[in-house]
């Protein structure tokens, strides 16, 4: 296969090279990562201390620049002293792959240093309610609000400028006052995620609801919906759909603003754990902890889209190329034979024979 | 090249058959009754006219076809009717009672099929009879009778975006005679089909009619869709769209695919096409020759 036919325009991808891509995608960067790590003559700009030799500053394990240890190196030699003896290593931000992976799991089996300081699930847990709550909320203030500007002009009119003002004004310098109004423990945190969620929830909610296809409400007047019942039994249902997309994609914004949150009052969450990890110089535990913020944001999202295809079954779409299902097919074969429901079907009396080609009814006489 | 022309008869003429049918449609009730009705769009440059006034009395069970090029107003017409769209002036009655706005007795098909696609087809059919508030058994089974009734009982569990276009539009359709409407209104419901599929909607659509005892509105630019169709051609022009004419179609009915053969339809799209587009021309005097490929000729 060529490889204008691999890089064709929008071709469908057979299902083992989407996983392959898919592999490809997480190994690549992965790749660039160990060699960084594992290749000592690439990037290692600082020299690990085994044996400080003749240097009296110089400590076992200690890092200093290469510069800095060759030239130590060449004075100590001078001075008739022992060289020191080193290798070459990266800085410890930056841990090599298989440390974060140890790291995955050894952040979560290491006690922590104080008492008073949280385990790595302690974090989590206090990050994962933050959202929770945060998000909660949020959303019921914020997707009814949505769908009735979706809806109706007036509350488009009379919330939405005001709501476009506030979106502008960034969550975070609401902290101080978070903090005054709500004191210094989870609530501050939660009202910064509600601050930074809500807002954006409202006006991309309520253009959603928007793009509701105009003839179907049209469609179910001419049936006899009217009033209230075109909001809950047409608008709703053919929008929620994608304000449930909407709201995967803001989850995923509520976790930026987490991070931030969690900097107001007490510093809490993962939040903590990550500036305490970096504080002991214990990167890979960092990047571990970042990393599993990612874990949980994927799987979350995923669990959601498949939750999706159950909650709502007729956006279960079949992609494009892929046959008909066998019963629809089936049926369009039976009804072409079926004679009862076209007593017209059968061949075309010879007189239609050689008519213009473009026919548009079994009337069509012009020749 | 010359043509043989034929003699055609005038399409007024009706055999016994077709003006006693016309007869028996005349003396039954007027379901719809247009009064002297007019649209107006109001837009900067000042207002303009959808259709000028024009009245119309639809008979019970009669299948009446709207025909008129683009910009006739024919669209909004039925709009108005159905209640989507307001009117500048006039009258709409049901029954002899006046109507405003959209309501169950007046069903819709519209071209864009608009099933809603978070509903089974079963689902689909349903709606209508549950906003009259029917109880969900109920609804449940009459809506497996109307898709009974246009042969789609195999597809009452699937979604509209598994069905084809054809097979969308017979929801539709079942979906709106399921409210028992008084008149059912059908705006170029198969112009987005294509031409061998319209061609078996309509059979189904006259099949459907002769068993539901069921008044039709139908709007078509397709003359053959009309005069295949209809009982009678409401026939409206445009620049300013008004109404042109009304004729009673000689066809006799039932009808086939051999009327593209009889008189009677030459006639009548002969008129047809004479109210629409304005008398025969030779267009070759008007439209230049232009040769595209004279090396291609030399070759040949």
């Amino acid at each position: 296969m060529g490889l204008r036919d691999r890089l064709g325009l929008r071709h469908e991808l057979p299902p083992r090279r989407r996983f392959v891509l898919l592999l490809l995608s997480f190994l690549l960067p992965l790749a660039a990562w160990s060699i960084v790590s594992y290749t000592p003559w690439i990037w290692h700009p600082l020299e690990r201390v085994t044996d400080p030799g003749g240097v009296d500053y110089f400590l076992p394990g200690m890092d200093v620049d290469r510069a800095v240890f060759a030239k130590e190196t060449a004075k100590a030699v001078q001075q008739g002293l022992k060289p020191p003896v080193g290798h070459p290593v990266n800085p410890k931000y930056l841990p090599p792959p298989h440390k974060v992976a140890l790291a995955f799991f050894t952040a979560f089996a290491t006690p922590p240093r104080l008492p008073s300081e949280p385990w790595l699930y302690q974090s989590f847990e206090q990050s994962i309610s933050t959202i929770f709550w945060g998000f909660v909320i949020s959303s019921i203030l914020g997707v009814p609000l949505g769908i009735l500007c979706g809806t109706y002009r007036v509350f488009a009119r009379l919330g939405e400028p005001f709501i476009e003002f506030f979106r502008y004004l960034p969550a975070p310098a609401f902290g101080a006052l978070c903090v005054a109004i709500l004191g210094i423990d989870d609530a501050p945190k939660v009202a910064i995620i509600v601050i930074g969620t809500f807002f954006q929830q409202v006006l991309v909610i309520a253009n959603t609801v928007r793009k509701v296809d105009p003839a179907l409400i049209e469609a179910a007047e001419t049936l006899g919906a009217r009033g209230l019942r075109l909001l809950t039994k047409v608008v709703i249902p053919a929008t929620i759909a994608d304000v449930y997309l909407d709201m995967r994609i803001l989850l995923g914004w509520a976790w930026t603003y987490l991070i931030v949150a969690e900097v107001f009052g007490t510093m809490s969450g993962i939040t903590f754990f990550i500036t305490l990890q970096g504080r002991y110089n214990q990167y890979d535990n960092v990047y571990a902890a970042i990393m599993m913020i990612g874990v949980i944001g994927l799987a979350t999202d995923m669990t959601l889209a498949w939750l999706a295809t159950i909650l709502f079954p007729w956006k279960r779409r079949r992609p494009a190329g892929v046959r008909k299902p066998k019963a629809i097919a089936q049926a369009e074969v039976l009804e072409e034979l079926a004679p009862s429901l076209n007593p017209f079907t059968e061949p075309a009396p010879a007189a239609s024979e050689g008519l213009s080609g473009e026919g548009a009814s079994p009337l069509q006489s012009e020749a | 090249m010359s043509v043989a022309t034929l003699q055609l008869p005038d399409y007024r003429e009706q055999s016994p058959a077709v003006a006693a049918r016309f007869q028996r449609i005349r003396e039954r009730p007027v379901v719809l009754s247009i009064r002297d009705l007019l649209k107006n769009f109001e837009t900067k440059d000042g207002s303009h006219v959808a259709f000028q006034k024009l009245s119309l009395d639809v008979h019970r069970r009669e299948f009446i076809c709207i025909i008129g090029p683009s910009g006739c107003g024919k669209s909004t017409l039925i709009r108005i009717v159905a209640g989507l769209e307001d009117s500048s002036a006039g009258e709409i009655r049901i029954d002899g009672h006046p109507v405003s706005g959209p309501g169950p007795d007046r069903g819709m098909v519209f071209q864009g099929y608009t099933l809603f696609p978070w509903r089974t087809v079963r689902e689909n059919v349903m709606f209508g009879l549950e906003m009259r508030g029917k109880d969900a058994s109920t609804a449940d089974v009459e809506a497996r009778q109307w898709l009974d009734m246009v042969g789609l009982t195999k597809f009452e569990s699937s979604y509209p975006h598994h069905l084809s276009g054809g097979m969308k539009q017979r929801v539709a359709i079942a979906r709106a005679l399921a409210n028992e409407p008084r008149i059912l209104l059908m705006d170029e419901p198969f112009g987005a089909l294509d031409a061998l599929t319209r061609a078996k909607m309509q059979n189904y659509l006259m099949q459907i009619w002769r068993k539901v005892e069921v008044t039709i509105l139908f709007i078509t630019h397709d003359l053959d869709e009309a005069c295949f169709l209809a009982d009678r051609i409401v026939v409206m022009g445009s620049n300013p769209g008004r109404l042109v004419e009304v004729i009673e179609n000689p066809i006799p009915r039932p009808r086939s695919t051999d009327l593209l053969l009889s008189p009677e339809f030459l006639s009548l799209k002969h008129r047809l096409e004479e109210l629409i587009h304005g008398p025969a021309e030779t267009d070759e005097e008007k439209v230049p020759m232009i040769k595209l490929t004279e090396a291609g000729d030399e070759v040949e």
